[in-house]
């Protein structure tokens, strides 16, 4: 009987099982084969291409692997918020509301700073000036023309033709987003009522797509379009970039530079500010810090010391060795007295109530 | 269960030792079978369940307001419901003519031969291309040409808008209805069209009297799986869509969908109301598929009880 099964294809039907069952050990087993020490952070895509390469760098520093997913801020606050990840990472600050929500405490660590650019796409791409008041009529559709009397006022010497303006804005909610309608919220009060600020808003008109490789994109492909995107993607793509007027009245071209100025203002102990129109005088006003988050007290859900130490240490170097990556990537560097405050964040972090770093 | 297996032509040539595999087999289709619709079951279960919140603020109103904020927490679907609807059945439209040439052309005149597996083969290669191509192509290639045309109908020329998508979605949906459509064309008796041949009927005549009459149902659930995918498509739509919360003044303004906004916007969506009104999106989408499936049953039936 055993033996006449077996002749039925019985065997066959055994040896797939087998396979089969081989197959999903070996896969369930690969994700253990990585040893020691691996960090695991999630969070905002706009830092991305600096972590990757700073990871990169630590990686071949100190064989400390660590493991970045670009999935958004929204999406690395709420990974934080679950502790799945060792840290987060995320373009604009969590609010006090959110802070409230979160399990434990969770410290803002600044990486670098980004700004946001409006680029736009007419004949000849001249190089074009802009008072806040102009940005905030013509993202409002009260400025529907470029010939409108008063972009010229502020641009005299360019010609500008008589076509349409089409403002070209994220569809995805984004940290862009919300440095861009944080400026505007600030500069406009008409804009703070009726849009406000948010990653993703409810825009007064418009084109969406999706990222800034997106906006990009059909800025480039539709003439007559103006658009935000990040600095980044301006310089990689030979976009025009308009310089912004900013606070203390002077038109700033957005640079490196001039971002990394905009933080040449007192900052709050947690590092938790909006940068944008601030008062330095020289600085571009739509400037943002990006943070890094993690928790104050680094021994929840049975992590170990080790690990708590090597994203201090992690941490420490990215916003110091680290910081020379920056400029190559058009990330503007931390100010001094940035790092200042970062050093004492850093230090106040804390494994069973010890502080890790001495 | 004995008599059963014997009757199985299958089973009665394994002989009775067969009996136990042939239970395991059963039993492995049965649970595969329960599976699907516990599945469907519970995604329905946990849209629904994940979109209360949402349910509980707007109610009714969710389906027909048409303000979408995040910022104050306003949020209607009836924007994306119009795009959505909008776009899939303009494609239809579109695709419509082609497919069916596409499908009689191979189903009928060219059955065989390399032209034929030539051509069929590329028609199913289309069903192949990854949508984020597709979209790339919309916006480099038909963006411009469909501007151009804009221009000379005076309109303002976006580029991007439902037409734009319901044009992408058409090339991407020619695939599912021509290939079905294909099939049962082929499958239409010959005696039948013999018949008609013989009658002194025209081959004009047979097409349009004999065979697509006969296989009217089978090219309509083509049609309608075609559909089904033109309402879910997400990637090459939001490419070329323009993404603008504002009901469509025309085919030509640009607008947005229930797939579009739930993948812009849920990777950043912080906050229970909007997850929630985001979820209530999907669970819309999931329900307007279901329906339009569900009519489109009732009318291969209709259809085919007639013919």
């Amino acid at each position: 009987m055993i033996k006449e099964r077996k002749e039925l294809g019985g065997s066959r039907m055994k040896n797939l099982f087998a396979f089969s069952l081989a197959l999903i050990l070996s896969i369930f087993s690969a994700s253990t084969w990585a040893k020691g020490v691996e960090l695991v952070g999630a969070g905002a895509t706009f830092p991305y291409p600096l972590y990757s390469k700073m990871f990169d760098a630590y990686w071949r520093e100190t064989g400390v692997k660590v493991n970045y997913q670009a999935i958004g801020s929204g999406g690395g606050i709420r990974q934080l918020m679950n502790m799945t990840v060792d840290f987060g990472g995320s373009d604009a600050f969590m609010n006090n509301d959110e802070l409230a929500k979160a399990p434990a405490k969770i410290l803002h660590i600044p990486i670098c700073l980004g700004a946001v650019v409006l680029t736009y796409n007419l004949p000849g791409n001249p190089k074009l000036k802009f008072t806040p008041e102009l940005i905030a009529d013509i993202l409002l559709g009260r400025i529907k023309k470029w010939s409108d009397r008063r972009i010229a006022e502020v641009n005299p010497v360019v010609g500008l033709p008589d076509i349409d303006i089409f403002v070209v804005h994220r569809s995805d909610g984004s940290g862009t987003t919300f440095v861009f309608t944080d400026y505007l919220s600030k500069v406009s009060r008409e804009w703070e009522r009726k849009v406000g600020r948010g990653k993703a808003v409810n825009w007064p008109g418009g084109l969406g797509a999706k990222g800034n490789p997106g906006v990009a994109g059909l800025i480039k492909q539709l003439p007559g379009t103006i658009g935000y995107v990040e600095l980044v993607y301006a310089y990689q793509n030979g976009m025009p970039v308009a310089s912004l007027m900013n606070k203390k009245g002077s038109f700033v071209r957005s640079s490196v530079a001039s971002t990394t100025l905009a933080a040449n203002v007192p900052l709050p102990d947690d590092t938790r500010i909006s940068l944008t129109n601030t008062d330095a005088p020289e600085g571009y006003p739509v400037s943002s810090f990006t943070w890094i988050l993690a928790y104050k007290e680094q021994a929840y859900k049975a992590r170990s010391m080790e690990k708590a130490k090597e994203l201090v240490r992690l941490l420490w170097w990215m916003t110091h060795q680290g910081q020379k990556y920056t400029e190559s990537l058009h990330y503007a560097p931390l100010p001094a007295e940035a790092v200042k405050k970062v050093e004492k964040i850093n230090k106040s972090i804390t494994y069973n109530g010890d502080p890790i770093l001495k | 269960m004995g008599t059963r297996s014997l009757n199985n032509p299958i089973a009665a040539r394994l002989r009775l030792p067969g009996m136990r595999a042939e239970s395991v087999f059963r039993k492995i289709l049965v649970l595969s079978a329960l599976a699907i619709v516990v599945l469907l079951t519970a995604i329905f279960l946990s849209l629904l369940l994940q979109s209360f919140p949402s349910l509980k603020v707007f109610g009714l109103s969710f389906f027909f307001s048409k303000t979408w904020d995040p910022v104050s927490s306003q949020f209607g679907a009836l924007v994306f419901l119009v795009g959505t609807l909008l776009t899939s059945f303009l494609a239809l439209l579109i695709c419509l003519p082609f497919s069916l040439a596409i499908s009689i052309f191979l189903g009928e005149y060219f059955r065989e031969g390399s032209l034929s597996s030539f051509l069929k083969n590329v028609t199913e290669l289309l069903a192949g291309i990854p949508s984020v191509i597709y979209g790339f192509w919309g916006l480099f290639v038909l963006v411009p040409i469909v501007r151009n045309l804009e221009m000379k109908l005076g309109v303002l020329p976006y580029g991007v808008g439902i037409f734009t998508a319901s044009l992408i979605l058409s090339v991407m949906i020619i695939p599912y209805a021509a290939s079905i459509g294909r099939e049962v064309i082929a499958l239409v008796p010959s005696d039948i069209k013999e018949a008609a041949y013989s009658l002194g009927a025209t081959r004009q005549e047979v097409i349009t009297k004999i065979i697509l009459p006969y296989a009217r149902s089978g090219i309509i659930a083509g049609i309608l799986l075609a559909l089904g995918r033109a309402l879910g498509e997400t990637m090459a739509v939001t490419m070329v869509i323009g993404n603008s919360n504002f009901l469509p003044k025309s085919i030509f303004s640009p607008g947005n969908t229930l797939a579009s906004v739930i993948a812009n916007e849920f990777a950043e969506a912080t906050g229970r109301l909007y997850l929630s009104s985001l979820i209530e999106i999907g669970l819309l989408l999931f329900l307007v598929t279901m329906i339009i499936n569900i009519i489109g049953k009732y009318i291969i039936r209709k259809v085919s009880v007639e013919g």
